[in-house]
């Protein structure tokens, strides 16, 4: 039985008066690939941002039912949001990496947890870099603005700058959508070698899912229609709406 | 005539109305630089600059030895706007940050008018709320005769200057792209940490800006300190010396002078060197704000 | 558990919430002090009858408002004409080169010229070089020139808020471009025209400096009865009863008309809100 390090249970949103998410019970295994899918609209792009609790930023917000972290209630008033969303990191649709050089950026986050040493400090940057393979093509450019990389290098930075704080779960939010096919095919080889992190991806791109994901959540009007293993989504879907989808009748 | 040609002549007879009417407009503007400028002009013709700027006394009645010196109230404009800003900028700022970045949405929306209403209140009006209110507090508080000082004044010209270093930051810092903000919280960033490191990093030219305009204000402030600062002329030696500030001094001076003769030009000197300060400090903060409002939505 | 870090960000926001209230508390202050002590002065007697010179309580300031109204229209049917014609001709007629950005620029720029250099310009050019005297036009004038950038200002903003593509969907329509103008981009930007101008209007009411200059005086018998004659004004008769009156009552009568120049000034800010909602109600209707 594999370890589940994120449990939603019947977790409803809302936005002002409009029901987003509908009784959402899902779980997600640990150092595994989840890919949530769904049409535009559907909510999934809110759901992973409850998992981090990003929506706290929208003051209409509300929400019920419960997601577990490692056992513990993120909304319980115990919970530090800071701590959680170090552990729980998110790489965003479009590239956001601060106007700021790019070691700053790789930094910001060690040095929020009050990582002083230069040292130290030099040896996260070198070794996230590394892990998302941009070291090569920046090691000299360090003190450049990140704004001057190209749009596939500023999405590996941000994913760079999420690694740096050590995350145990990644959320990213169609992270491939605003870039090129050899891009996007870098960023995917990435995640398969981030074997020690739960990753979790929305994406509106059903190949980029059957590519990379281990397990499938489909969304649909705000619920969670099917959730299985991603080979047995696409190859024989119980519900008949996730056929119609990943067959093409919708989207 | 065809309707045709009609509608041609139509088109040129309404385009030169809006022509004559923007060439005057430019033309009356135009003239504020030149008549100040003539005439101003014409007092160095007697009076030396290294007199008009570095001499502390300003006696232009004297009969036998007219002094033209404006640093002692150069000094006084200088004290007010300095001391104005040491208090209006930190609670300016801090109101911008909270108006953008931590009001809820309905206290923003009590907060930005009850602010807008102070800069709709008239400069004489404040100076008599501070003349009947702040000045008695100001004597008793430092045991000095008379709260008619720079003090006094720079406290009512940083309430005066509030809202325009209020609004113009808030306005910048709203402009920081959301996706900034996201990135730094979802990497653990506290608000304030975001704040601190992410958004008045991005916004820190257009705040300094901000400033800038609130200091071209201070500097041109005529009513509030003509009735706060007690218009003394002796150099000040401190913020609780009375100090007569430039723009002051025209007001007090300009009504008893003889059209044309040194004194009226040297005044006129004077309004043009308060042109020339604060046209300058708003040209240079007006480029900056338009830089960052392009930078701002080029990033985004 | 809670670390250090949130701990400090409490302590930062609540200075920083002090600091906001602080800004919002002061206004209510200062509104507050003046209405209150400002109060008992205001009668049917203050409002609607002439200033008794020899002694302040046995009148009202009736010159002085009428003197700020005659103000506010004559400088309303100059300098917002002129300026949101300019504002059309700048925008709309003269092709983006760097001379027209400058002079955009320098009249932006001017809106920050202190209004006390307004008031020597009106001065030096009304008063004097077209020899106006001290006189209700003179200030009508020196008042006009002052807003003038300010209302350019506003209406450059709102005619640049017109969507270019509407401008072209017109004119490939085969539309004129005052066709275009009258029928597009007008009554688009019309409402922050409006509105950017009746707020010009507004703050000049207030100012004190310039009309000093160009022909406030503190007592005149009787209303002007042409724009020669010199006047009285809200502004400069506070002024005057703030700082250089004996009666013993005199700063109350100058609460008193500062509680009526303030409430003229509100009201026409809130009119122009008020147009610039109805205006929006209809456009988007």
């Amino acid at each position: 039985m594999p370890k589940k390090i994120i449990k939603t249970e019947n977790l409803n949103l809302w936005f002002a008066n409009k029901k987003i998410l509908k009784e959402i019970n899902l779980e997600i295994v640990e150092n595994k690939i989840t890919a949530i899918i769904g049409p535009s609209g559907c909510g999934k792009s809110t759901f992973v941002r409850t998992l981090n609790r990003m929506n706290d930023l929208i003051p209409s917000c509300r929400i019920t039912g419960n997601v577990h972290y490692k056992g513990k209630n993120i909304f319980s008033p115990e919970t530090d949001v800071t701590n959680l969303r170090q552990n729980i990191g998110q790489v965003f649709q479009k590239p956001n990496p601060f106007p700021k050089s790019i070691f700053d950026n790789i930094a910001f986050g060690p040095r929020l947890y009050g990582e002083k040493n230069k040292d130290k400090l030099k040896n996260i940057v070198e070794e996230s870099l590394e892990k998302v393979g941009l070291w090569k093509e920046v090691k000299n450019d360090l003190a450049k603005n990140a704004l001057s990389l190209s749009g596939g290098q500023q999405q590996r930075l941000c994913l760079a700058r999420t690694l740096a704080t050590k995350p145990k779960v990644i959320l990213m939010d169609e992270p491939c959508s605003a870039l090129d096919p050899l891009s996007t095919a870098k960023i995917e080889d990435l995640m398969q070698n981030l074997k020690d992190i739960t990753i979790v991806i929305v994406t509106h791109n059903m190949q980029q899912a059957t590519r990379v994901s281990h397990f499938t959540g489909f969304f649909l009007m705000g619920k969670l229609i099917e959730f299985g293993e991603t080979k047995d989504i696409f190859t024989k879907p119980q519900n008949k709406k996730t056929e119609d989808y990943i067959s093409g009748k919708f989207g | 005539m065809s309707k045709r040609k009609w509608q041609q002549l139509k088109e040129t007879i309404i385009k030169y109305f809006f022509g004559i009417n923007g060439v005057i407009s430019i033309l009356v503007l135009l003239g504020i630089f030149l008549f100040l400028t003539k005439t101003g002009l014409q007092s160095f013709e007697k009076i030396s600059l290294s007199q008009f700027f570095l001499e502390k006394e300003w006696n232009p009645t004297s009969y036998n030895n007219p002094q033209w010196g404006i640093l002692a109230m150069l000094t006084g404009t200088i004290y007010i706007a300095l001391g104005s800003l040491v208090i209006a900028v930190p609670i300016g700022i801090a109101t911008s940050i909270y108006l953008s970045e931590i009001a809820s949405p309905i206290m923003r929306e009590l907060l930005k008018p009850a602010i807008e209403m102070i800069a709709a209140v008239p400069s004489v009006v404040l100076g008599l709320f501070g003349l009947i209110f702040l000045v008695p507090i100001i004597s008793t508080f430092f045991r000095i005769s008379s709260g008619l000082n720079a003090l006094s004044a720079s406290i009512l010209v940083a309430i005066m200057v509030l809202p325009t270093i209020i609004s113009i930051s808030e306005d910048i810092i709203r402009e920081v792209p959301q996706e900034y903000k996201e990135a730094s919280l979802a990497l653990g960033a506290t608000r304030w940490e975001t704040i601190q490191k992410v958004i008045l990093p991005v916004s820190a030219s257009g705040i300094f800006a901000s400033i800038m305009l609130g200091l071209g204000r201070a500097i041109g402030e005529t009513m509030l300190v003509l009735i706060i600062a007690g218009n003394a002329q002796a150099f000040p030696k401190s913020f609780l010396d009375p100090v007569r500030p430039i723009t002051a001094n025209i007001a007090i001076e300009i009504k008893e002078v003889v059209t044309g003769d040194l004194h009226y030009q040297a005044l006129f000197a004077t309004g043009l060197l308060l042109f020339m300060i604060t046209f300058t400090i708003n040209l240079v903060s007006d480029i900056i704000i338009h830089k960052q409002l392009k930078n701002l939505n080029h990033e985004k | 558990m809670k670390n250090n870090r949130i701990l400090k960000e409490k302590i930062i926001f609540s200075f920083i919430k002090m600091a906001a209230f602080f800004s919002a508390i002061t206004l209510v202050l200062i509104i507050g002090y003046v209405f209150i002590r400002g109060f008992k002065v205001i009668s049917w007697q203050f409002l609607f009858q002439e200033v008794q010179q020899r002694d302040i309580t046995k009148g009202g300031i009736l010159q002085a408002i009428i003197g700020t109204i005659y103000l506010g229209i004559g400088t309303f049917f100059i300098a917002v004409p002129a300026g949101i014609s300019s504002a059309i001709f700048l925008n709309e007629y003269i092709p983006d080169t760097k001379t027209s950005r400058v002079i955009r620029v320098a009249i932006r720029n001017l809106a920050g010229v202190p209004s006390i250099v307004y008031g020597l310009f009106g001065l030096a050019v009304f008063v004097q070089f077209f020899n106006l005297k001290t006189s209700l036009l003179s200030a009508i004038l020196t008042l006009s020139s002052m807003t003038l950038p300010w209302i350019i200002t506003a209406s450059e903003e709102s005619l640049k808020a017109v969507p270019f593509e509407f401008r072209e969907a017109a004119l490939a329509m085969g539309a004129t471009n005052w066709q275009t103008i009258k029928k597009i981009v007008i009554p688009h930007s019309l409402p922050g025209m409006i509105t950017g101008s009746i707020l010009g209007l507004s703050r000049a009411l207030g100012e004190t400096a310039p009309i000093i200059l160009v022909g406030a005086t503190f007592y005149c018998r009787s209303l002007p009865t042409s724009v020669f004659d010199k006047f009285m004004a809200l502004p400069y008769h506070l002024f005057i009863l703030a700082t250089q009156h004996a009666h013993p009552q005199a700063h109350e009568y100058a609460l008193g008309t500062a509680i009526v120049l303030i409430t003229i000034i509100y009201l026409m800010s809130l009119t122009a809100i008020l147009i610039r909602y109805h205006l929006r109600k209809k456009k988007n209707a």
